[in-house]
């Protein structure tokens, strides 16, 4: 194994991280002994998009299906009795997970981006008016976005968003500026970009937004997976995070909210489960969690999660955050010293497992397709980042994102890969053939 | 297979990317039209000159994008010219994506598919009454969803 990058500030571990053996957790994952089409053996660095799963996910889930599932909070029965058990015991260990004080804080929603959807929805539209505005990172992506556009055209508030300098980051500085100049009521930050990899810091914006009168939303998505998630010590008022980025399943997320929010909300989604009574005339809500869970809720899913929480807190998100930043510090170095390679996002100190760059002369596409005819999948496109795109100046990137299961020798495949690639594209004075025209 | 029947920038695709088949704008066009593709961010414009006994005199494209949007590009505009608009019309995306050679994913196809579909268009665009619909609004008959979306 090569050397790990050694980094100043707060990862000065290699002790540790010569002990943190990512082939351990390999065999965990039954997907990662694949390979791709063209033969090769996979190499999964897309993982800012999706993570996988390991066995006692899918187990977990599974044993579910087969052993006691039946809808949670309604029967008066024995299976019934069980799934809304585990389902309730999912709950607490989320709770745990993000160090919330109640377990009702927990909120399970369709993901991170309906998460969001429930306090724009929810919170925003009881507590905001015409001309109030809302706060927003350039680096957040559309989840974070579109929610608060779409309020903005209901409403009237306005969107206005702290741009990044040239190394690709947000100074404390100018977040005290936007919050002093706007005075806005939300501010709603990612804790790490899923573009540049930038982590920011959450503890101490959360400050500066309280001070200035701001309620606080944090995107915790490329957070939860990859590092602690503390929302009493951050002291955020609601976060957000998904399932199938922390080796859960798809269709679940979580909103946390603090309780005297969550409490003063009105209900977002109505159906069933979220209901107190009923009448012809009208509904009363049911108290926190339910009054946020319309309808049934994903019960499998949040006992697939539990399972991954358990999974990865085993590990330890310290450990993973320790070994990420030494990997991505690494495939950053070898990328960087490329010729015609241009790194987009800040240098190792400031980020974690992210690396996006550009080839000369390659589209962000050619690139992702050559990477994966040698087994490297990698992620190209906008990221679900347009007005980042916009700023930076590219219309696409491309971006491999490690996690605790990648090794450094697929980092060393990557770098190879993008060596040959680029020098595959670089003009070399082709000539075409002439054509036979029959 | 072996990995380089998986390569879909095979040699014949990198040349036509480097070195054209007339790249640039036809000034005495008499048809023409232009299409993007969101996937990528593809562009192409086509520039016809039609003749008077209904062939493809000249087929001229502009664009910017990915290496088989604007391969595929260069690609049909020199398998095009001296055509009848019949047998143009009578070119079908599969021999388009024939024509390409290398093997696509359905999300690719819709950049080797772009200047076809502008082509067809084209034909029935003459200069002076130009219109530029937005042709990507309109559904491509080929490739599968976008891949624009992460949440």
């Amino acid at each position: 194994m090569p050397e790990p990058f050694n980094l100043t500030d707060s990862c000065n571990h290699t002790a540790d991280l010569s002990a943190f053996d990512a082939e351990r957790y390999r065999s965990d994952f039954p997907i990662l002994k694949r390979h791709v089409s063209s033969g090769e053996p996979l190499a999964f660095l897309d993982n800012a998009a999706s993570s996988q799963r390991p066995s006692v996910v899918i187990d977990a889930m599974a044993d579910c299906y087969e052993s006691y599932y039946a809808n949670v909070h309604r029967g008066i029965h024995t299976l019934s009795e069980e799934s809304t058990d585990r389902y309730e015991q999912a709950r607490a260990t989320t709770a745990r997970f993000l160090n919330a004080a109640e377990e009702k804080e927990i909120i399970f929603t369709a993901g991170c981006t309906a998460a969001i959807n429930t306090v724009a929805r929810s919170w925003g539209e009881a507590n905001l008016g015409r001309g109030d505005t809302i706060l927003l990172t350039i680096a957040e992506h559309h989840a974070n976005i579109v929610p608060w556009h779409q309020l903005a055209e209901r409403i009237g508030v306005n969107v206005v968003f702290i741009p990044i300098n040239e190394a690709f980051d947000i100074a404390d500085e100018v977040v005290l500026e936007y919050l002093d100049r706007y005075r806005p009521k939300l501010f709603a930050f990612t804790a790490a970009s899923n573009t540049l990899g930038t982590e920011f810091p959450v503890k101490r914006w959360t400050e500066f937004a309280h001070a200035a009168g701001a309620t606080v939303l944090v995107d915790a998505a490329q957070a939860a997976p990859h590092s602690v998630v503390d929302v009493q010590d951050w002291g955020v008022d609601f976060l957000a995070f998904s399932g199938h980025k922390v080796c859960g399943p798809t269709g679940i997320g979580v909103l946390y909210g603090k309780a005297e929010h969550l409490d003063a909300m009105p209900a977002f989604l109505g159906g069933g489960g979220m209901i107190d009574r009923v009448t012809t005339s009208g509904f009363s809500s049911a108290a926190l969690p339910d009054k946020f869970e319309a309808g049934t809720p994903p019960i499998v899913e949040a006992i697939g999660l539990e399972a991954a929480i358990k999974y990865l807190s085993k590990i330890g998100l310290d450990t993973i955050h320790q070994y990420e930043r030494s990997i991505g510090a690494y495939a950053d170095a070898g990328l960087r010293n490329l010729e015609g390679v241009r790194i987009i996002g800040p240098t190792p100190n400031r980020k974690s497992g992210i690396v996006s760059f550009l080839i000369d002369h390659a589209h962000a596409h050619d690139t992702a397709q050559s990477l994966d005819s040698l087994g490297i999948a990698v992620r190209a496109g906008h990221h679900c980042t347009m007005p980042l795109h916009d700023a930076i100046g590219a219309t696409a990137t491309t971006r491999a994102s490690f996690y605790f299961y990648n090794t450094f020798a697929e980092a060393d495949r990557l770098i190879e890969a993008v060596k040959s690639t680029r020098a595959k594209f670089a003009p070399s004075g082709r000539k075409r053939r002439g054509r036979t025209v029959s | 297979m072996s990995p380089s029947e998986h390569d879909i920038y095979q040699e014949h695709v990198l040349e036509h990317y480097e070195d054209p088949y007339h790249r640039g704008s036809l000034a005495d066009a008499t048809h023409a039209d232009e299409g993007n593709n969101p996937l990528c961010g593809d562009v192409i414009h086509i520039d016809l000159k039609l003749s008077c006994d209904g062939k493809i005199e000249q087929a001229w494209f502009d664009g910017e994008g990915c290496k088989i949007s604007q391969a595929s590009a260069s690609m049909l505009t020199e398998a095009i010219e001296g055509k009848t608009l019949e047998e143009v019309k009578a070119f079908s995306a599969e021999e388009m994506l024939k024509l390409f050679g290398p093997r696509l994913t359905p999300n690719r196809q819709k950049c080797c598919l772009l200047s076809w579909r502008v082509l067809q268009s084209a034909m029935h665009s003459p200069v002076g009454d130009f219109d530029d619909d937005e042709n990507s609004n309109e559904d491509p008959q080929f490739g599968g969803p976008s891949l624009s979306e992460e949440s």
